[in-house]
């Protein structure tokens, strides 16, 4: 069986601020930031107070009342974000064969405010321990499972093939569109919707983050709270989001005309079979991933023209992943634009590695390399070209983005435009 | 870069209500000795279901440091515990491979929900310090994947299928395609640990648990009684690597090949449309290169719902014909153990293959119409020859998943 190639022909976004593929692009493009004093609880009695938020009302998004009944936050991000990419590919996948249409969605934390809001219904406030399904609402199974957000997507998208949810924490935004990627590849699905959700801002994660002191402190400047890779460092801002993609069998799109954004070119995942928090300073397990997805896609460090950087601000992962790059890019990682968009729309757990993969895209597609906001103060340690404030213009075709999470998870993926569009083309003509 | 695997499984390792080991298991299943009974853990007389599958007689700490235990929830425990005895029936020296060559793959369906009830507690009855520092890792859906990988330095490509009761199969699914793309040595499996009283209170609300607390009339699979399902916790592990790399090693055992798999998701609610699950079986034989009458026994969902049990019924019988191949549900011996019970089936499976002997469908007293026209293997284990099971596993919401297992020659 020949390997099939793989092409995004869709992208749909919510993200903190405003929803949409085009907000979140100005947003990010801008190195403005919407990280902000929490609103959706009382953040007062926690240790970190600060989120970036999505400015989302499910009805206005296009939600029927029985999907936003049956729905947690997370599920209602990623149907709008599901829409906006079946709109963007110009696809209607029930119209062909359904059978051939796949989802494969990442998550972290499962749908947690749900979960953590009906607890307190059915516990009296933590005040049983046998509680009380008088209380229960009907949809509650569904909250408690991460797998009904595969659900949904596939009745939002008609799709019957195969779906899953995939949950490898913080790297689960990169390993679902990695999973679509196969099914494609393979020739299980000739589409697949694939992407993320994740809404952890809540007080049950706000505390687990409180506990490992991961989260940023800065509550008095929370708009600026989020500095990966700046010697200031203090720690991540929980985000939320979703991000979905259209991915498809690379003669399938040609055939329906399709515009294509990028192909997916490389993907890996390892782990550090270490701790399930800590990261060992040489970067030596995110490198491996990099090293991987880099053969995989057959191409060299001088070939990759931006690195959308992991980057959640804290000390410990922004020198791991610093080393990483030195470790599997050589001397090209000092040459390489490498920015966190983390510093803006914050950390969505098993959401951002789909969100970065939408922003890796759209640089491919817009020519821009998003900024890391709010980078001042270079770090000894951290001595690459993190694009400070600004976005860069710069022709940008091929693009690494990575992940690293809890369990010792490392992923990485690799998008380029160099083989399937005209651009490509031309850039390949004017080398020669 | 894909080359062609034949992926084989050469370890199994268990911990479910039926034993908490493969040979227990297998002796309890073979005897039709079914395993559920009344809610132990708490008080279940305010729950209108209190019938589980509950693993008993389980001491974790005979085999996992106590400061590990502390770390994770049961869904864990059994993991580490069930992933210990597949490693070691499998004889594999971890060391002598390069730990990048080695990974985990588990299902996992609702995270661990002990721990997660306990955390929650203290965080409404005491406040936000009271939360402790394991909540953010034992409860998440990737506890078990994390902690095995690191406890057994496996660091090759790993992941967390998360498909309610099809993730076990998924598992099978993504761990050919990890083997074909180099790794050499995969721990597979699922396990999961609904039973805390939030837990419970979340699948009731389904309306899908059979009420009461009689545990042999409780969960009934294509019976006309058929009033829903028990839950159950435990599941199984498996060591699954190439034929060819499992030979050049000289594994001791070579259970099974997973010769096939598919999967496929029912249409919306409310659609005229037929459901996934034949669909499912057609292309997972296809992908077997296996006819339907090469398939010697089918082990079913068996969702204990007249109408999933009719949709299930109707599909085998379209593959293979009225009564055209022995069906069993062990499961009716431990309830649906969520991310485990298919996990537990295909290990269950492979040992029939092993035997020759197919366990029993329990409790069946008086099959549904479309329960008749399955030869369903009930109240005695059957002995006969077995060279291919297909394994069923329909997850809520309208997962679908069909695996092919086959006798390696």
């Amino acid at each position: 069986m020949s390997v099939r190639r793989v092409v995004m022909t869709g992208i749909g976004v919510v993200a903190p601020g405003d929803p949409g593929r085009e907000s979140f692009w100005d947003l990010v493009s801008h190195g403005k930031t919407a990280t902000r004093t929490i609103s959706l609880f009382d953040p007062s009695p926690f240790r970190s107070r600060i989120g970036a938020e999505c400015v989302f009302d499910p009805e206005r998004a296009g939600l029927s009342h029985q999907e936003i009944r049956r729905t947690d936050r997370a599920g209602q991000f990623a149907l709008a974000a599901t829409r906006e990419a079946l709109a963007d590919a110009g696809i209607e996948p029930a119209a062909g064969d359904p059978g051939r249409v796949g989802v494969s969605v990442g998550n972290g934390v499962g749908n947690a405010i749900s979960m953590e809001q009906e607890y307190r219904v059915v516990s009296d406030d933590g005040a049983r321990w046998l509680v009380d399904p008088g209380y229960a609402m009907p949809h509650l199974y569904k909250y408690v499972m991460s797998s009904s957000l595969a659900t949904e997507v596939a009745w939002a998208a008609g799709a019957e093939g195969p779906s899953t949810v995939i949950s490898t924490g913080c790297c689960a935004g990169i390993d679902s569109v990695g999973y679509g990627y196969h099914l494609v590849q393979e020739g299980s699905a000739d589409v697949v919707l694939a992407g993320a959700a994740d809404a952890p801002i809540y007080p049950i994660t706000v505390s687990c983050f409180d506990t490992l002191r991961a989260s940023s402190t800065s509550n008095d400047d929370p708009e600026t709270a989020c500095r990966p890779f700046d010697r200031r460092r203090n720690g991540l801002v929980l985000g939320e989001g979703s991000a979905m993609f259209v991915l498809e069998d690379y003669e399938h799109a040609v055939r329906r005309g399709a515009r294509i954004y990028c192909e997916i070119v490389g993907y890996a995942a390892r782990a550090n079979g270490f701790h399930m928090t800590g990261l060992q300073e040489d970067g030596r397990e995110m490198g491996e991933a990099i090293v991987a997805a880099m053969a995989q896609a057959r191409l060299n460090p001088e070939d990759l023209d931006y690195v959308n950087a992991h980057g959640s601000g804290t000390k410990q992962n922004d020198r791991h992943e610093t080393a990483a790059y030195k470790r599997s890019l050589g001397a090209h990682a000092y040459e390489l634009p490498v920015s966190s968009i983390k510093s803006m729309v914050g950390h969505s757990l098993g959401a951002i590695g789909s969100i970065e993969i939408a922003a890796s895209a759209l640089a491919i597609d817009r020519n821009l390399v998003p900024p890391t906001a709010n980078y001042s103060e270079p770090d000894p340690q951290c001595d690459l070209d993190y694009v400070p404030v600004t976005a860069r213009e710069l022709p940008v075709d091929t693009v690494l983005s990575v992940g690293s999470g809890f369990g010792g998870f490392q992923s990485a993926i690799v998008l380029s435009s160099l083989r399937d569009t005209a651009r490509g083309a031309d850039r390949r003509r004017a080398a020669a | 870069m894909s080359r062609t695997v034949r992926p084989v499984v050469t370890g199994l390792g268990v911990v479910a209500p039926t034993g908490n080991d493969v040979a227990e298991h297998w002796e309890a299943t073979c005897a039709g000795k079914g395993s559920l009974g009344v809610i132990s853990r708490f008080d279940p007389s305010g729950y209108p279901s209190r019938v589980a599958g509950e693993v008993s007689g389980f001491d974790a700490a005979r085999h996992v440091p106590s400061r590990l235990l502390r770390e994770t929830d049961p869904m864990t425990h059994y993991a580490f515990v069930a992933a210990e005895q597949a490693l070691a029936d499998s004889g594999i020296d971890l060391d002598a491979l390069a730990d990048l060559d080695t990974a985990v793959i588990t299902a996992n369906s609702s995270g661990g929900v002990e721990f997660g009830q306990r955390e929650l507690q203290k965080l409404y009855a005491e406040g936000p310090h009271a939360v402790g520092a394991y909540m953010s890792i034992a409860w998440f859906y990737a506890a078990t994947t994390g902690q095995l990988s690191i406890r057994h330095g496996m660091r090759g490509p790993c992941g967390v299928m998360v498909a309610e009761q099809a993730g076990g199969l998924d598992v099978l699914a993504q761990t050919r395609r990890v083997l074909a793309g180099g790794t050499r040595f995969v721990l597979g499996g699922g396990t999961d640990a609904s039973l805390s009283p939030y837990g419970l209170v979340c699948q009731l609300s389904t309306g899908l648990l059979a009420d009461g607390d009689q545990p042999d009339r409780a969960y009934l699979p294509f019976d006309a009684a058929a009033h829903g399902y028990v839950p159950g916790e435990g599941g199984g592990m498996f060591t699954l690597e190439d034929l060819t790399v499992a030979r050049v090693r000289g594994a001791a055992r070579i259970y099974g090949e997973v010769a096939g798999y598919a999967a496929t998701t029912d249409p919306r609610p409310g659609s005229d449309r037929e459901p996934g699950l034949r669909r499912a079986i057609r292309l997972a034989l296809d992908d077997a290169r296996v006819r339907a009458d090469e398939v010697d026994v089918v082990f079913a969902d068996g969702a204990g719902i007249a109408a999933a049990d009719r949709q299930e019924a109707e599909a085998i019988t379209a593959v293979f014909g009225a009564r055209g191949v022995p069906v069993t549900v062990p499961k009716t011996m431990t309830g649906r153990l969520y991310a485990g019970g298919a996990a537990l089936d295909v290990v269950t499976a492979l040992l029939t293959i092993r035997d020759g002997v197919v366990p029993p469908t329990v409790n069946i007293t008086d099959p549904a119409g479309y329960g008749r026209d399955l030869d369903l293997v009930r109240d005695r284990a059957r002995e006969l020859p077995v060279r291919t099971a297909l394994v069923l596993a329909r997850g809520y919401g309208g997962f679908n998943a069909a695996a092919v297992l086959t006798a390696v020659r």
